[in-house]
């Protein structure tokens, strides 16, 4: 119970080590079974992993929810040079922690996901990008990763194998485009952070030019355990078409917002009234962001009969995301919140395409003068076109996820916008 | 494009419903292009890589969910595209009101205006108003050094410039620096564009007015503006260019696409020379010696040419030196030449500033600010003429002090020579744009045009015969130096005197051999090389 807190309905696999000191020194994880998925692994041909990964279901967890084994494949099969895993622990999206406490807690098990992985694609460079302001889980992770070099269980030869994979823990610069696969590698190679034109596809044309696969922290965390116990067996959690368990970052209005993991599948309102505690006393739901600030928002209504996988989540009109949930009381100005994530996406757009660079302020623009309540309805349908403008017609999905919120919050809490507007009522805001 | 003489493999592809063969590989603007349909786009240009973030030349193609980057996407078999479609019309109408939400809409002061690409595809594809009522971001006005100034509000980030001084000249003095809607072009510090040699060519490539040149700047209007096809006449790569007229005087000079010779650009050094074309100092009447020896107007050409002439005659027989100018074009060397062969041969000589280094541009090595600093070198050296003098174009006439016979200038404004020059000869007579001093002693000054003000080739460095055409008028009674030989060669001889300029190079070109073949259609405004054989459209 060391770890904030745990509920008893979590179903902790990659979060078990959460809390306990112990699984940051390579001693102690491999006390409670480290390492012995990569023997494993590393005994098995490249194929076997695939195909083990690809039978267990497990889908990306930074947010698109691509099958991992599936993409796995899209690398050459001959080799003809250098091939590359990045791992992409550049976790910016506003309402996610589930990375930070992956790479604080169990280092080891990233690093053996990691290392899996490598193998798996035949990658002989490992890139770990860790969010700049991820100092102390940076700094835990560089440990880790010294450790296991001098363990043998990075570098050349691995467990005696003949494996030879190598490991680099690069640190960001503080910016959010970065997580993007594409800008993360330009970032990595020491270019400006600005996501390429796709195709190609980073299994094709990735880092430094070479083929390259990349993968979300917590997806690589859930390797291990895949390979440990067998896909079948991970299958035995979460939904038919999302199998396995996610890791929920809850924030906002609730009693006790953490990180909870939970098969997918999981009820949202099971989630809010029971895990977490439920909302503060004498207060109602308004509204939910089920999966970070990209997504499009929820109202109470549209959370009632949602469960937590990538379909059910589509189903009620909104995206699973990375599984960031943000609670929002009856106490939430919307029109600030929103205003506030559109203002972050403003501030974080790279710059390259003009909808984006533009639209992203002038969106920030309108909102900000609706919220001092010198806004006019007309302003409701240029955000919408304007939204409508920005979605589908960039390099990378910023511009489409800054337009997702405005569009939604519109949609399911235009009377919120119209209070403003016409009676200067900030509702929601205490 | 459809047939290019090779066996590379083509794709066919319908755009906006006809259909269009182009060589696999090709991108779709690319290949509407070819077909004459040109999509609106800022970050793509033809010598650049394409980003594909300006987002702009979207499309409609068939099968894909999204509008396609039509700079990037490659033109397959089969694939439909509408570029006209109600989807990207719509689509390109909102990128292009996005593109004015921060635009200052300073046209009236700006120097693109007419030339600017946001005009024009606002104009044609764009809202009649615009909806943005927020303030605008400003950035102000920055000196980048060189010539070159930027209008940070303008800018509308496609970031040619940057790839173009990373690219092509391979001097990253441009980046982009901060994000999102704050970032901006920018030098590294005061570190500008001063040590670049080709910094002009990113104030051509811009489609707005973000980077204007100050030589240029608030000079004339674009739509004043008369363009007419040339030749870089201050070296002897011959760079194609356009002189950019207004009110009878070169405004400026801008590179004219020649893939074969300089792409799409060309040096500072070239771009800043034209100063001299429009220099008033010029000979305007032919002036002869009468016989009380004073230099008086002659009252027509004629009037001039004809005392000349019989003087000519007179001498026939006499040695004849000549010199001209590397800044002549073929047409009055040949002219010059055939007038001294007329009068009995001689040497002619020419004397061209000559500069130690030459200055490549990494991106495209064919392009080299050259040594010689003159355009008709090679063209003289294939009509036989004598190089004489130092780098510094001085020197080299020494013999002339006591020459006797029959002494012919042409061009060469004979700066470093004394007032006395010619002083002993038997007829004197220069042919040139400006009066010098050392002219004091000559029999006749014959006023003739430069070749800003003249049609005619030049042979570039590497035997290409390039054509320009004249963008002004020349001044008075000044005519080109090829009419006003043959004309007295006409005197002499009989001869008939060519109709124009390209009569005058088939003349020559009949008894030059390596311009045998060549002649004005065939050299169009791409120019020919000689002694390759002559490629004609369709064959």
């Amino acid at each position: 119970m060391a770890y904030p807190y745990r509920h008893e309905k979590e179903t902790p696999m990659l979060s078990r080590g959460f809390g306990d000191p112990r699984t940051r020194t390579l001693e102690g994880w491999k006390e409670l079974g480290g390492y012995t998925a990569l023997e494993k692994a590393l005994k098995s041909s490249r194929e076997e992993v695939i195909e083990e990964v690809k039978a267990s279901g497990l889908r990306g967890r930074g947010g698109a929810g691509f099958p991992t084994g599936v993409k796995w494949s899209f690398m050459p099969k001959e080799k003809k040079g250098p091939h590359y895993l990045c791992c992409n622990a550049d976790e910016s999206e506003p309402g996610t922690f589930k990375d930070r406490e992956l790479l604080r807690w169990t280092p080891h098990q990233v690093i053996e996901g990691c290392l899996i992985a490598a193998y798996a694609i035949q990658a002989e460079h490992v890139y770990i990008y860790c969010r700049g302001e991820f100092f102390e889980a940076t700094q835990v992770l560089a440990r880790a990763v010294e450790e296991a070099y001098e363990a043998g269980l990075i570098g050349k030869n691995i467990l005696g194998t003949g494996a030879d994979i190598e490991l680099t823990v690069v640190a960001g610069a503080g910016a959010y485009i970065c997580g993007e696969e594409t800008a993360l590698m330009n970032s990595l190679e020491g270019r400006r952070g600005l996501p390429r034109v796709k195709p190609p596809f980073p299994a094709a044309v990735g880092a430094f030019g070479r083929p390259t696969t990349i993968n979300n922290v917590e997806t690589l965390a859930a390797v291990p355990h895949i390979i440990n116990r067998g896909g079948a067996w991970y299958r035995g959690f979460g939904t038919e078409k999302s199998p396995g368990t996610k890791l929920f970052c809850v924030s906002g209005h609730v009693r006790r917002p953490g990180n909870y993991e939970l098969p997918l599948g999981f009820p949202m309102m099971e989630l809010i009234n029971d895990v977490c505690g439920g909302l503060r006393p004498g207060r109602t739901l308004k509204a939910v962001i089920p999966g970070g600030s990209s997504v499009p928002i929820m109202s109470a209504e549209d959370c009632e009969t949602c469960t937590l996988d990538y379909e059910g989540v589509v189903e009620c009109g909104s995206m699973l995301g990375c599984a960031s949930v943000i609670v929002m009381d009856d106490t939430t100005n919307i029109v600030k919140q929103v205003r506030r994530m559109v203002d972050f996406y403003a501030h974080e757009s790279c710059g390259q395409c003009t909808p984006c660079r533009e639209g992203t302020q002038w969106l920030s623009r309108i909102l900000v003068r609706i919220e001092n309540g010198k806004g006019t309805e007309e302003d409701l349908d240029t955000l919408l076109e304007l939204g409508d403008q920005m979605t589908g017609t960039t390099i990378c999905v910023l511009s489409d996820s800054a337009a997702a919120p405005v569009a939604s919050s519109i949609e399911k809490f235009r009377d919120d916008y119209l209070a403003l507007i016409r009676r200067g009522e900030r509702v929601g805001a205490a | 494009m459809a047939d290019t003489g090779t066996n590379a493999e083509t794709v066919t592809l319908t755009i906006d419903g006809q259909d269009v063969t182009v060589e696999k590989g090709t991108t779709i603007l690319q290949a509407a292009e070819a077909m004459g349909n040109r999509v609106p786009h800022y970050c793509y240009h033809p010598g650049l890589t394409a980003p594909a973030q300006c987002r702009l030349c979207l499309v409609e193609v068939e099968g894909a969910p999204k509008l396609q980057a039509s700079c990037v996407t490659q033109a397959s078999d089969g694939q439909v595209v509408h570029t006209q479609s109600e989807k990207a019309l719509t689509q390109r109408k909102g990128v292009l009101e996005f593109y004015l939400a921060n635009h200052p809409l300073d046209c009236p002061i700006c120097d693109q205006s007419g030339e600017c690409k946001l005009q024009d595809y606002v104009h044609a594809e764009g809202r009649k108003r615009g909806r943005s009522r927020e303030p605008k971001r400003v950035f102000g006005r920055d000196d980048f050094g060189g010539d070159v100034l930027f209008y940070g509000d303008r800018c509308v980030m496609c970031t040619r410039c940057v790839r173009f001084m990373n690219e092509i000249e391979q001097n990253p003095l441009l980046t982009v620096v901060e994000r999102g809607n704050r970032s901006v072009i920018d030098t590294f510090f005061d570190e500008g564009l001063e040590t670049a040699d080709f910094a002009g060519n990113v104030v051509d490539i811009c489609p707005v007015g973000a980077l204007v040149s100050k030589d240029f700047l608030h000079k004339a209007r674009a739509w004043d503006l008369d363009h007419t096809p040339s030749i870089c006449p201050n070296c002897s790569q011959g760079c194609n260019i356009d002189l950019h007229t207004r009110d009878n005087r070169v405004q400026r000079l801008k590179p004219r696409t020649n893939l074969d010779v300089n792409q799409h650009w060309m040096c500072d050094y070239g771009r800043h020379r034209y100063d001299w074309m429009n220099r008033g100092d010029r000979v305007e009447a032919p002036l002869t010696r009468a016989a009380d020896e004073s230099m008086t107007r002659a009252s027509g050409w004629n009037e001039a040419l004809e005392p000349l002439a019989g003087r000519l005659d007179e001498l026939k027989g006499a040695e004849v030196r000549a010199v001209a100018s590397p800044f002549a074009s073929n047409e009055e060397m040949a002219s010059l030449k055939a007038l001294v062969d007329a009068l009995g041969g001689g040497q002619i000589r020419y004397r061209s500033p000559r500069t130690d280094e030459e200055i490549p541009l990494p991106g495209f090595p064919t392009l080299v600010r050259r040594r010689d600093l003159a355009p008709n070198v090679k063209g003289a050296e294939i009509l036989g003429l004598t190089r004489v003098g130092d780098d510094a174009a001085e020197g080299g006439l020494e013999d002339l002090d006591d020459f006797e016979g029959i002494l012919l200038v042409v061009g060469d404004e004979l700066a470093d020579q004394p007032d006395d020059f010619g002083s002993s000869a038997g007829l004197f007579i220069y042919l040139g744009q400006y009066p010098s001093p050392a002219t004091r002693t000559a029999h006749g000054i014959l006023p003739i045009s430069t070749h800003a003000e003249q049609e005619g080739t030049f042979t570039n460095h590497g035997g290409r015969v390039q054509r320009f055409w004249p963008g002004t008028h020349p001044p008075g009674a000044a005519r080109p130096g090829w009419l006003v030989m043959a004309a007295l060669r006409a005197h002499l001889t009989g001869s008939a005197v060519p109709a124009g300029a390209a009569e005058m190079f088939e003349e020559a070109a009949r008894s030059v051999p390596e311009f045998q073949g060549l002649g004005y259609p065939h050299l169009g405004t791409r120019g020919a090389v000689i002694n390759e054989p002559v490629k004609l459209p369709g064959t």
